[in-house]
């Protein structure tokens, strides 16, 4: 029990101090028919570090790693280079060991890195203030239209068709229960997305509309007509961004008008991780609307001694002082993972964001060229950041993706796989390129597609 | 733990005009291993990166829609260097499990096995996609049944949901199986009742939900008034939420005949599990007839709780809430194949009440709870309740001469011990011991928390501290209690030894400054 510092003899004398005679004694509040006696069964007994690797191991070799073939999925993780110094940080004890800061005078180095994330934050996505984070960003997405919905004081939430549709999904579970209206639509396969179709959505009773930025497809538009439109009928514009690395090479959501801007942070540090832990982004472009936030906020200010020290701060917000009456339930965070982006945030820079985002684009071009030579595919977008949708003419891309893994390519994200059932979407392939993509990788995959879809009726 | 100091060495307690330590100032502001670090914004410049990229090539050709960024971000770089002593730096100046004791009450601050860590890493875990074919991530799928069936043995309890991402987010998938469990007889029911002890995540997730939130009063044993619940009870109350063991550090032994009662009622009861450190391998909440209940991966399986997260919340489920889970989930089919039940799945997904997040939860999290598991076994985690339990009375007993133990007389406590700030001198409080004990090297328990308690002080030690750590948190506690009782004017002043002195709280917020400007 390499876990338990307590010998035998210790706990003798506890029981002793206690007065108790045996451990038992101390669950005499727990009514006998509940009490297990002896250990319970279907577990195994303990075991050692050794024997514990070798399960993990043996299970963790059951999985295809991304970073051993040709890789292209995207639609809301993305596989990018993580700096070995990032994993280093966040394994500090210091970090990885704490708790949320409630007692500042011994957490200045979270809450400082918190000031540090919210400044990040808020500058990429070109608001005033970010919060510390929240779960993801189809998390953070429902909050946003929470939010919304209190700011305005209306119900209904407008979504675009082209929000990815596990986000949508989250957004109208919520909306059940809290009794808000949900507008959304099917994405339309086309090569631009109907903004105006958008635009003629919006009523006066509409509390957000709410844009993914790229949008599921990769298409990227400007979106400072939905903002004006929005804001004439006195609702939000609510951007959703799922790949933060675009911000480097694309304006920014606040640029556009968005009042408030949420994504998913997972790009820079976090991994893949099957899809957790990742961090949701939360901003707002007008500090007005500060007090309606969800989640934690870090503030600066001064010690009794005037030095410059960070704090949790505007907590009235929050559950453990509001209770029923507060902005959001979140508790817990993504602390760990608001380290990382910021490490890997750091690392980066303005110069190597906007290289590495650059560097995405010039490979995502290169491969929308080389792909768009397969016979019988075409690529939907006229705009893309570092992902696309391509046409399969008319061939089934979920079993394509299949396919394509049998032969030992990770080609994409079928919209099949997002919008099951739907056959007008069955046709069309996501494919993500980043700077982890090899030319070798693009050329593989093309040669892989042009054989599968041959041999795919 | 906390090494005992047996150098002798004592900080003198008088202290300058100033507050400071006598000694002479430094040019730096520095003090020896105390170091200040500047904000990033005020040391990385725009011009420099610590990652080699291929430079920009400006006559490259884009597709970005005309949307090409053209003014400044308003980001810093530092290189490699630079980045891993700013971060460095910063991390001397947190408190963490690593450094020592910290009994943070309902928090669980227990030893964060560094196997979880490596095991979590493996490329096999680490670098799959969410949306992989199912064929190519059966490894991954398998820990998330493993894990998942291991929490329905633990618990006692047929099914669970593995997708909330944290304690809270359980909280709300367990009452939206519940709104869905009663919409789906027609039955719109109003009222959630949550006691006046719970964690604010209770009303809180309650009201999210759009219910209405009513307290139950407790007994002064500081256990749920059974019989003002029963009398509250009727066809309007959708459920109760009840935290057990409960934040006094009680186990609610009621817990049985208050389940009957809200079934009577046509009522679900909701288990918070924040504390099931304290009965893991000795009680099965299913056996009490909990409906739903939440677990904090983070809190009994010991993932790490990272400075505010990522936590991970998976909720077990009776046979009565079980169809409404949400999803995605997980099956094994006949040939061992396991496979992903989604939005499409129409027959085998049921009367699910959606979806909560876009993946399958918190799989990073998952790998460190299913080593956590293995490692210590049926036989390990029961002993892990026990010690947490014996630990946890070793100190209630410690103190209850010299300091206010409310619920003492109760009985054992479970794996904290509650304590009240009355008789306390001079004006002092229970925020003034908190800081009193940072000055002794200790992470302050939680305070004023649960609130029915005055000065509320909740010390929870769980399993991973050895006697010799909790015999010298004992000593310390008790001399700063002391000082408090006598009203030592010194403590309002504490801690003196920390990296900041206390903060202006209310300047914080009156002025919210969030974001660095300049």
């Amino acid at each position: 029990m390499r876990y338990l510092p307590l010998t035998d003899t210790d706990r003798q004398a506890m029981l002793a101090t206690i007065g108790a005679a045996t451990v038992d004694d101390l669950f005499v509040d727990v009514p006998e028919v509940a009490r297990l006696d002896g250990p319970i069964h279907g577990l195994p007994m303990h075991a050692s570090e050794m024997a514990v690797e070798r399960h993990m191991k043996a299970l963790a070799a059951k999985n295809l790693v991304a970073g051993e073939v040709p890789f292209f999925l995207g639609a809301g993780a993305y596989r990018h280079h993580v700096p070995a110094s990032v994993d280093t940080i966040i394994q500090r004890g210091e970090f990885l060991t704490a708790y949320t800061p409630y007692q500042p005078e011994i957490a200045q180095g979270t809450l400082q890195v918190l000031f540090e994330f919210q400044t990040q934050v808020a500058r990429l996505y070109g608001c005033a203030v970010a919060n510390a984070s929240l779960y993801d960003g189809s998390t953070a997405c429902w909050e946003a239209v929470a939010m919304a919905t209190r700011v305005t004081k209306r119900k209904r939430a407008v979504l675009s068709g082209a929000l990815h549709p596990h986000y949508a999904q989250v957004v109208k579970t919520m909306a059940h229960f809290t009794g808000d209206t949900i507008a959304d639509a099917m994405p339309a396969i086309t090569a631009e997305p109907d903004l105006d179709g958008l635009i003629a959505r919006i009523d006066e009773d509409t509390a957000c509309v709410v844009v993914q930025y790229p949008d599921i497809l990769g298409r990227i538009s400007d979106l400072t007509p939905v903002a004006e439109a929005a804001h004439a009928k006195g609702a939000l514009l609510v951007v959703v961004n799922t790949e933060p690395v675009a911000l480097g090479a694309i304006k920014s959501p606040g640029e556009m008008g968005a009042d408030i801007v949420v994504g998913e942070g997972q790009s820079l540090g976090v991994g893949l991780q099957f899809g957790g832990p990742y961090l949701g982004l939360f901003a707002v472009r007008d500090p007005k609307h500060v007090r309606q936030m969800p989640g934690r906020l870090c503030g600066e200010t001064t010690d009794a001694e005037g030095k410059r020290a960070f704090v949790l701060t505007l907590s009235t917000r929050e559950q453990h002082i509001r209770r029923e009456k507060a902005t959001s339930n979140i508790c817990t965070n993504s602390g760990l993972c608001a380290l990382a982006f910021t490490v890997h945030m750091t690392l980066l820079g303005e110069k190597g964001l906007r290289e590495l985002a650059a560097d995405n684009h010039r490979l995502a071009c290169l491969a929308a060229d080389r792909l768009a030579k397969v016979p019988g595919v075409e690529v939907l977008n006229n705009s893309f950041f570092n992902e696309f949708t391509l046409m399969l003419g008319g061939k089934p891309a979920r079993e394509i993706v299949r396919d394509l893994a049998d032969r030992g390519v990770l080609g994409g994200v079928s919209l099949g796989r997002l919008y099951p059932g739907v056959e007008a979407l069955e046709h069309a392939l996501l494919v993500a390129v980043t700077e982890t993509t090899t030319e070798e990788d693009i050329e593989r995959l093309a040669q892989e597609l042009e054989a599968s879809i041959k041999e795919t009726v | 733990m906390n090494a005992p100091n047996q150098s002798g060495w004592k900080p003198a307690m008088e202290l300058s005009e100033d507050g400071m330590h006598n000694g002479p100032a430094t040019t730096t502001g520095n003090r020896a291993l105390m170091l200040e670090e500047p904000l990033l914004f005020e040391i990385g410049r725009v011009d420099v990166t610590g990652v080699d990229l291929p430079a920009i090539d400006p006559a490259a050709p884009t597709r970005l829609g005309g949307l090409a960024r053209s003014e400044p971000i308003g980001l810093v770089g530092l290189t490699e260097p630079e980045t891993v002593r700013h971060y460095t730096r910063l991390s001397r100046q947190n408190y963490g499990i690593d450094l020592g004791f910290f009994p943070l009450g309902s928090c669980t601050m227990k030893h964060n096995p560094r196997l979880n860590e490596k095991m979590a890493r493996l490329p096999g875990f680490a670098d799959i996609h969410p949306l992989a074919p199912q064929s190519t991530v059966q490894g991954a799928l398998e820990v998330i049944h493993q894990l998942g069936g291991w929490l329905c043995t633990l618990t006692g309890m047929p099914a669970v949901a593995m997708s909330p991402k944290a304690g809270a987010h359980g909280e709300l998938c367990g009452i939206l199986a519940i709104r869905a469990a009663h919409e789906a007889r027609g039955d719109a029911r109003e009222v959630v009742l949550v006691p006046e002890s719970a964690h604010g995540t209770n009303p809180a997730t309650a009201a999210f939900a759009n219910y209405r939130v009513e307290d139950i009063p407790a007994t002064p044993e500081g256990r749920v008034d059974v019989a003002a619940l029963k009398a509250r009870l009727g066809p309007d109350v959708a459920a109760v939420m009840i935290t057990n063991p409960n934040t006094c550090g009680l186990f609610e032994k009621d817990f049985r005949e208050i389940a009957d009662a809200v079934h009577a009622v046509g009522g679900y009861v909701y288990c918070d599990g924040a504390n099931f450190n304290a009965i893991v391998g000795k009680v099965r909440p299913g056996d009490l007839g909990v409906d739903a209940m939440h677990i904090n991966l983070h809190k009994t399986f010991s993932t790490p709780h990272g400075g505010g997260g990522p936590g991970s919340g998976p909720v077990v489920l009776s046979e009565a809430l079980a169809p409404y889970a949400p999803l995605p989930f997980v099956r094994k089919d006949d040939a061992g194949t396991f496979y992903l039940v989604e939005e499409e799945d129409r027959e085998e997904r049921g009367p699910t009440f959606g979806r909560m997040t876009a993946f399958h939860g918190q799989m990073g999290m998952f790998t460190r709870a299913l080593t956590y598991m293995l490692s210590h076994g049926a036989d390990g985690l029961k002993q892990v309740a026990e010690d947490a339990v014996l630990n946890a009375n070793y100190i209630l007993r410690a103190m209850e001469d010299i300091l206010h133990a409310p619920f003492a007389a109760s009985g054992p406590c479970m794996h904290e011990a509650l304590f009240g700030d009355k008789d306390f001198g001079g004006g002092l409080s229970t925020l003034d011991v908190a800081k009193g004990l940072i000055d002794e090297g200790y992470h302050p328990m939680t305070v004023y928390f649960p609130l029915v308690v005055h000065g509320a002080m909740l010390v929870e030690p769980t399993e991973t501290e050895s006697k010799a750590a909790i015999d010298q948190f004992v000593t310390a506690f008790r001399a700063v209690v002391e000082r408090a009782l006598a009203g030592d004017e010194a403590l309002k002043q504490a801690p003196y030894y920390a990296p900041r002195r206390r903060l202006d709280e209310t300047g914080a917020a009156r002025k919210p400054k969030l974001a660095y400007e300049g």
